[in-house]
């Protein structure tokens, strides 16, 4: 009795290990080539059933277009956590093909932490329709070291929904700061819990937003060599002063510090903040994350703007992996991210699957043939009123972009302070918070050489 | 042969300890003393860079900030999570009813997972719609931004450690006023010893190894504190909560420096095992 319980245990892992297998097994390589297996990262979570299926239906599809190459997905969310990503390399965990933020690009390749692809580069398909100063931003010494996934700009997100029941025109969004201060003056004035104009303070985000708004009024965080700080400016201190002013004499920031990424987009989720600064994946990620009504969103060019941070995101292959493997992973990225009207350019399933299609949240290939034929094809397919995000397609094309300080993360823990001490204190000196950010700025940098 | 097969069991049972020891206690010790020394990205070979990372940690902005916050954090912790669990004992000890519900209440939040505990406060400290302010509104008394401002934000932390803590702490203590002979204290009351001279002249000596032991693992305790500021705070507002721990965890996974987030620990390690090595020959000298 003991022994077919035991052999019934060892059955049932047996069959349980099998089954653990995420894809099926590649069909074999034509003539005799080397069969490969890639992991690939940003598989969607268990809950969002119909992307995952759509995500699962590719990999099938990629497979069978690629005799002998195996796809093995994973579901980590996020797909790049700055906590597990060095660990994940060391420990040979890292997937062939993982996604970077452009905030860790300069890290990563100074760290020797993705291949160098630059041979590839030639075969990676629409390549050269990516714009150059996004791919500019993936190349180091010449080298390049990954491919442009998305990139943005930062613009104006508003409640078109608040604007219209605080007496506000919603197709006519601010346009500069004296603007904003007004409309978040009416906002905040709808009763309790509405707050005109939201901002971050801390948890390096506070920071990150300073260096969105001081580039948004043409100053900069660093001196163009990056050897000393720069944000003890006037641009610095209008950042400061506006922010102040719009918490502590206008009322309209709400009385509660904003501590990390998901903070401000709760409350813009729930529908009772009227604008934040941020690109267009703050509505796909506000509807989609935290219960947004997509009908309620717009966005509109970064007032009174004469840069705008880079964001986005870029592909790149583990320093690891073979050729072999780097070969597949770049395939993998061409069938799913770079093809018109496949994988996540597959906007008619989009709309199917009832994602918020219209948005503009990618300007990877600008105005190149293949952004065209992107934009046209998400026209055609938009799920939600396209006109809602127009200003910010306008204005985005003429602002040009700004890549981030180096020492990026270093520099937001420094900015965080001055963010939260405008914010939190009444009686903040904007002087001394500024001078006093900069001391550390440049002590910091001094140390780093 | 005869003395290891008859310890056999107790050898089994002391090596898979060792092994628990060796694998999670002292290797990432050693390793994190080799890494404080080295420059690494984890993929490359690292390279050695001697006191470098020191001097970078010590150079940080927020190093001077994140230890007088530390220091502070445990002082008040102190003041909260060490008088507070052991009055409650005392309390506890003295009531003839209720007193296992009562101490099944006490110990309660400790049963909660952190995040949650942490969470939860998160709500009671929300300058709206929060428990705190609420409760304050209905005396009548204005609202205090709690976390949001630099002056009360520490202290609101060491409400929450102490709140999550005290459960632990006051078993402990309850456990030892339980092993006090009750001769001792009705020879005291034969005296004509008060509740407070009891507790100073029998309760407080008899307790003594205990509250000595409890105040060195509180300090070693509340010198790492790391997920009240990193779940409520973020370290603000300016700075007045980033404690060592937390800026450790800023130099490894937001910056990716892990050298240098290793030089900050072994600081903090050393800071400790000299507190610790002062305060058993404090109370070695004592008990001579």
């Amino acid at each position: 009795m003991r022994r077919s319980t035991g052999l019934l245990l060892v059955s049932v892992l047996g069959v349980s290990a099998t089954a653990c297998g995420s894809s099926e097994p590649a069909t074999p390589a034509p003539g005799g080539a080397k069969a490969v297996t890639i992991t690939v990262a940003c598989q969607p979570a268990k809950s969002a059933p119909k992307e995952r299926k759509a995500w699962d239906d590719d990999v099938a599809t990629f497979m069978k277009a690629h005799p002998g190459v195996t796809v093995k997905s994973t579901d980590q969310q996020p797909c790049f956590d700055p906590k597990t990503f060095g660990p994940k390399l060391a420990g040979g965990q890292m997937e062939t093909v993982f996604v970077v933020p452009v905030t860790n690009y300069a890290d990563v390749i100074a760290q020797g932490q993705a291949l160098d692809i630059t041979q590839y580069t030639s075969s990676i398909k629409n390549w050269n329709d990516l714009r150059p100063d996004v791919r500019e931003l993936v190349t180091k010494d010449g080298k390049v070291y990954g491919v442009p996934n998305v990139h943005y700009s930062v613009g104006l997100v508003y409640n078109r929904a608040l604007f219209t029941k605080a007496g506000l025109d919603p197709d006519s969004p601010p346009k500069t700061w004296a603007e904003v201060r007004e409309a978040a003056k009416k906002i905040a004035g709808l009763g309790q819990g509405y707050v005109g104009y939201g901002e971050y303070s801390g948890g390096n985000t506070g920071g990150w937003h300073f260096t969105q708004a001081i580039y948004g009024r043409g100053g900069s965080i660093l001196t163009p060599d990056n050897k000393q700080a720069a944000f003890n400016s006037p641009e610095g201190k209008a950042v400061l002063q506006n922010l102040h002013d719009m918490r502590w004499v206008d009322n309209s920031m709400g009385n509660k510090l904003l501590v990390g990424w998901e903070s401000l987009m709760m409350a813009m989720g729930s529908g009772k903040v009227g604008m934040m600064l941020g690109a267009p994946d703050v509505v796909t990620d506000v509807v989609n994350k935290f219960k947004g009504n997509v009908d309620d969103y717009g966005i509109t060019g970064f007032p009174e703007a004469k840069a705008s941070l880079s964001g986005g995101e870029a592909f790149m292959i583990n320093p690891k992996a073979t050729p072999e493997e780097a070969k597949a992973g770049l395939e993998w990225i061409d069938f799913r991210f770079n093809t018109v009207g496949k994988g996540r350019f597959d906007f008619a399933r989009g709309k199917a699957n009832g994602n918020p299609v219209g948005v503009p949240d990618n300007d990877v290939y600008g105005a190149s043939p293949t952004g065209k034929a992107i934009q046209e094809d998400r026209v055609k397919n938009a799920s939600l009123p396209v006109d809602h995000y127009q200003p910010y397609v306008e204005a985005a094309a003429t602002i040009p972009p700004k890549a981030e300080p180096v020492h990026a993360q270093e520099l937001y823990a420094i900015l965080d302070v001055a963010m939260s001490g405008v914010l939190s204190r009444e009686d903040a000196g904007i002087d001394e918070l500024l001078a006093d950010a900069e001391t550390k700025a440049n002590a910091m940098l001094a140390a780093k050489g | 042969m005869g003395i290891l097969r008859r310890n056999l069991t107790a050898y089994g049972f002391l090596c898979a300890a060792l092994f628990c020891f060796t694998v999670f206690a002292w290797y990432p010790m050693v390793r994190e003393f080799v890494l404080s020394f080295q420059k690494t990205d984890l993929i490359n070979p690292p390279t050695w860079v001697g006191l470098d990372n020191f001097k970078a940690a010590v150079a940080d902005p927020a190093f001077g900030e994140a230890w007088l916050n530390t220091v502070e954090f445990t002082l008040l912790a102190l003041l909260c999570g060490y008088a507070v669990p052991f009055v409650v004992a005392l309390v506890l000890n003295e009531l003839r009813h209720a007193r296992a519900y009562l101490r099944f209440v006490v110990y309660l939040p400790v049963m909660l997972p952190p995040i949650v505990a942490v969470l939860l406060f998160r709500w009671f400290y929300d300058p709206g719609p929060g428990l705190f302010n609420q409760v304050l509104d209905f005396f009548h008394l204005p609202p205090l931004a709690w976390l949001d401002s630099s002056s009360t934000a520490l202290i609101s932390l060491v409400l929450v450690s102490t709140w999550m803590n005290m459960g632990s702490a006051t078993l402990i203590y309850l456990a030892a006023l339980q092993n006090i002979p009750p001769e001792l204290y009705e020879a005291a009351e034969l005296d004509g010893a008060g509740i407070l001279k009891r507790i100073r002249h029998v309760t407080i000596p008899q307790t003594r190894l205990i509250l000595l032991l409890m105040l060195m693992l509180q300090i070693v305790a509340t010198m790492q504190v790391f997920i009240e500021p990193y779940m409520l705070t973020g370290g603000g507002p300016e700075n007045a909560t980033v404690s060592v721990a937390y800026l450790m965890y800023q130099f490894a996974f937001s910056q990716m420096n892990y050298g240098q987030a290793g030089a900050l620990g072994m600081m903090l390690m050393f800071a400790l095992l000299l507190f610790a090595a002062f305060q058993l020959r404090t109370t070695r000298e004592d008990r001579a």
